[in-house]
């Protein structure tokens, strides 16, 4: 398989894990948003906050009025994370490898950017915004479950697992950095929202369920984490999609520098305990984390795409 | 009764089904009486059929707009074929074998010994001021000395029905693809017309051209890897890059994809690692092929591909400079280069053309300027052309001011008057002029022509520019056995 197309399935399966996680994570602080009293709410901020894009973010705006926010997380041509741009960067490397996807993939692909794109104005408002993000998230969905279902699986669709597999994890490490940062541990007593917070970064990786049946104990801190970061059977846990992409690299040739940096990192992940309890130490650990998680990427990238 | 012959005109054309009104010629016979016998609703469920598996098919050309990036148009398709009686067929082979070959053997005296401009055939200033020579191919022997393997002539029928070679395309013609597809709709559709008649298959295109590719291969082994070198999506012919990679079971490759390496080896990145590459059939225009040897900013082509190419380690297809035999004033030479080389004469009619070089033709083309087409030497698409009857005035005075400047880079041709075929317009046929591309494929040991070729059709009425992008459409082409029934 030619590394070109091999890098172009990579990337239209993160563009792809992309835009349904940024769907995600817009649709559950709009409901928290409507459960936290009005006083110290702490809005958007967050959310530009997990995705990376404050800096550029704020070289435009100044605060984070919802309204602004939304357009910018969905549509913004300059916010190269926007959902819409995700979906037409997906577009574009599916349309390069036609002749490798089924074509029925395709053209969800392509009608999913065209319908994202024509009706973005109804998810900047509470109103229509569900409907919206439901659609892009079943969108996502039907392409993840049409290219399982009907795309060979060779060597290709192992590319598409990792593409999937790395932005998933890169996305739930930024959301427990984030979230758990807002969430001032050392208050003696649990405020009643703190609670209703870590459901909602259960819920932003629809994970609350598969909690509640996996962890039969109240939500909170140290299990949470656990679970999100440890769990073997659930799909967005940090460990479980580690063990994903291993199982791909293993049909690979040359993967000994991609499977060795993977155990490291899988590793690192297994000794959590200590580090998940205090503040600063979990950033610090999802820092370490985020580090290995670049690094392997950048190793797959070298080993497989990149080569002189 | 829905297709009514009694009023479908053909005076003034040479038509290619149909002798005089009400009478078909002997090989369309068959086809005209089965259309007749169709009813409106027939006529029409035909119709959307062949739309249908069109789209089905995925048979597209790509149009780039500003706006959306590049689209995929379906091409305009009539269901009515274009026949050719095979007798007449097998002199028109004969005679495009003989042309090839010869335009070959010319190519590769150009770029060794230039015998033909020593011995005051071909004139030396028509040599210095060509585009398409590349001095980066002098003194290069490709295997079997072949240079344009791959060969599109177009053909046109003039009023009195004789058949002449409109010009060669030795590049990378394009085209081919549409020719298979045509015919896979048309079986589809019409399969009784196939049950009782000979039509002459053309569906063993990909695997004669894979054979001719596997046979150039450096190196002697069993499965040489055969790669086809595509511009990209953004190409106007990119759905064929891709379909007859897909035909060939070959890799889809782009520039970037490619690699020369210090041992002077062409490979491919795949993620296995590099991998060799024998054979690049390249759908990538000579300038742009190696920023090494040509056009330094081209982001398409392989750095290094000429050094290996020189030094035997691939083979290309068609070779780089095999464009040098196809501009419009080597073209009015080709009857003199095929007696050169072949000793023989021309068995395909070139168009009558008048070379400005020469005094006693440029005086007649400046006196008949108003009857005759004027092209220049190296462009193509039909830019910078005069038609004389359809010009003004001060156009053709223009134009003779140019001829006088330049001579040697304008060529002046009569008009000709297209052939028609009988082409669908809800249930009425019209008369509509069309051209014929036929592929040639030469390998050392074997000239291979299609069977028909590609016939394109001017769907605007009286229009004759048949080209996909300007109102053109296609037709399948019969070639009929009318020898052996």
């Amino acid at each position: 398989m030619l590394s070109r197309v091999a890098e172009n399935i990579y990337w239209m399966a993160r563009y792809i894990e992309r835009a349904e996680n940024t769907a995600r994570l817009i649709m559950v602080n709009t409901n928290l948003l409507l459960d936290l009293p009005q006083t110290g709410q702490l809005g958007w901020q967050p959310i530009v906050e997990i995705l990376g894009i404050e800096e550029e973010y704020l070289k435009q705006y100044e605060d984070y009025d919802e309204r602004t926010v939304l357009k910018y997380l969905i549509s913004a041509t300059d916010n190269s994370n926007s959902i819409i741009n995700s979906l037409r960067l997906a577009r574009e490397n599916a349309r390069t490898i036609r002749d490798i996807i089924p074509r029925e993939a395709w053209e969800c692909i392509n009608d999913l950017y065209h319908s994202a794109r024509s009706t973005a104005q109804s998810g900047y408002y509470r109103k229509g915004r569900f409907d919206y993000l439901q659609k892009i998230i079943f969108g996502a969905q039907t392409i993840t479950g049409l290219l399982a279902g009907t795309m060979l699986h060779d060597m290709g669709y192992d590319f598409l697992k990792m593409g999937r597999n790395l932005e998933r994890a890169d996305m739930t490490t930024r959301i427990i950095d984030v979230r758990s940062a807002d969430l001032l541990p050392e208050h003696e007593e649990m405020t009643p929202f703190e609670n209703i917070q870590w459901m909602s970064v259960l819920k932003s990786l629809t994970g609350y369920h598969m909690y509640r049946r996996t962890i039969r104990d109240r939500v909170s801190r140290p299990f949470v984490l656990k679970f999100l970061l440890k769990d073997k059977q659930f799909p967005r846990s940090f460990y479980h999609t580690l063990l994903e992409v291993k199982s791909c690299l293993k049909h690979l040739k040359r993967n000994e520098d991609a499977i060795n940096m993977l155990n490291e990192v899988g590793k690192k992940v297994l000794r959590a305990d200590q580090a998940i309890l205090k503040q600063e130490e979990l950033h610090k650990f999802i820092d370490e984390l985020q580090l290995g998680l670049a690094e392997l990427s950048a190793v797959i990238s070298n080993t497989y795409f990149k080569q002189a | 009764m829905a297709i009514r012959w009694g009023s479908y005109k053909v005076k003034g054309f040479y038509d290619e089904l149909i002798r005089v009104t009400g009478k078909p010629r002997p090989a369309a016979a068959a086809l005209c009486s089965y259309l007749r016998s169709l009813t409106d609703r027939e006529i029409e469920e035909y119709r959307s059929a062949a739309e249908m598996a069109i789209q089905l098919m995925g048979v597209t050309f790509t149009v780039y707009t500003e706006d959306e990036g590049s689209i995929d148009r379906a091409w305009p398709f009539d269901i009515i074929p274009r026949i050719i009686p095979k007798s007449e067929w097998t002199q028109v082979e004969t005679g495009l074998k003989q042309r090839v070959l010869a335009l070959n053997r010319f190519i590769d005296d150009l770029y060794h010994d230039q015998e033909i401009v020593r011995d005051g055939i071909f004139p030396a200033a028509l040599l210095k001021n060509s585009v398409n020579f590349r001095k980066q191919c002098i003194g290069i022997d490709p295997p079997g000395r072949i240079w344009a393997h791959i060969c599109g002539s177009d053909l046109v029928r003039d009023k009195d029905g004789t058949m002449y070679v409109l010009e060669d395309n030795l590049r990378v013609p394009s085209g081919v693809s549409y020719m298979l597809e045509n015919r896979l709709v048309m079986k589809r559709v019409f399969t009784e017309l196939f049950e009782n008649q000979h039509i002459l298959p053309v569906d063993d295109y990909p695997s004669q051209l894979y054979d001719m590719l596997a046979a150039m291969s450096p190196r002697n082994i069993e499965q040489p890897e055969i790669v086809v070198l595509t511009p990209g999506i953004y190409n106007s012919a990119y759905f064929e890059h891709s379909y007859l990679a897909q035909q060939m079971g070959a890799e889809l490759v782009e520039g970037r994809d490619l690699g020369v390496d210090k041992d002077d080896c062409v490979y491919m990145r795949t993620v296995d690692g590099l991998s060799r590459v024998d054979v690049i059939y390249r759908r990538v225009d000579d300038m742009f092929l190696d920023p090494e040897a040509f056009n330094p900013d081209s982001a398409l082509g392989v750095a290094g591909l000429m050094r290996a190419w020189r030094a035997g380690n691939v083979a290309l297809a068609n070779a780089p400079g095999s464009g040098v035999a196809d501009d419009k004033v080597v073209y009015s030479y080709v009857p003199e280069i095929i007696r050169y080389y072949l000793d023989e004469e021309p068995q395909i009619a070139n168009v009558p053309t008048y070379k400005c070089i020469n005094q006693e033709d440029r005086e007649y083309v400046l006196e008949h300027i108003a009857e005759m087409v004027i092209k220049p030497a190296n462009e193509s698409g039909g830019y910078g052309m005069l038609i004389g009857p359809q010009a003004t005035q001060k156009e053709r005075e223009h134009f003779r001011k140019l001829i006088k400047k330049d001579p040697r880079n304008y060529i002046g041709q009569p008009l000709l008057t297209l052939s028609t075929a009988p082409t669908l317009f809800g249930n009425r046929v019209e008369p509509r002029h069309l051209d014929l591309r036929p592929f040639i494929l030469t390998s050392p040991d074997s000239i291979q022509v299609t069977m028909g070729g590609l016939t394109r059709v001017a769907l605007r009425k009286g229009s004759t520019v048949v080209n996909s992008s300007q109102g053109g459409g296609s037709k399948d082409t019969w070639v009929v056995d009318d020898e052996g029934v």
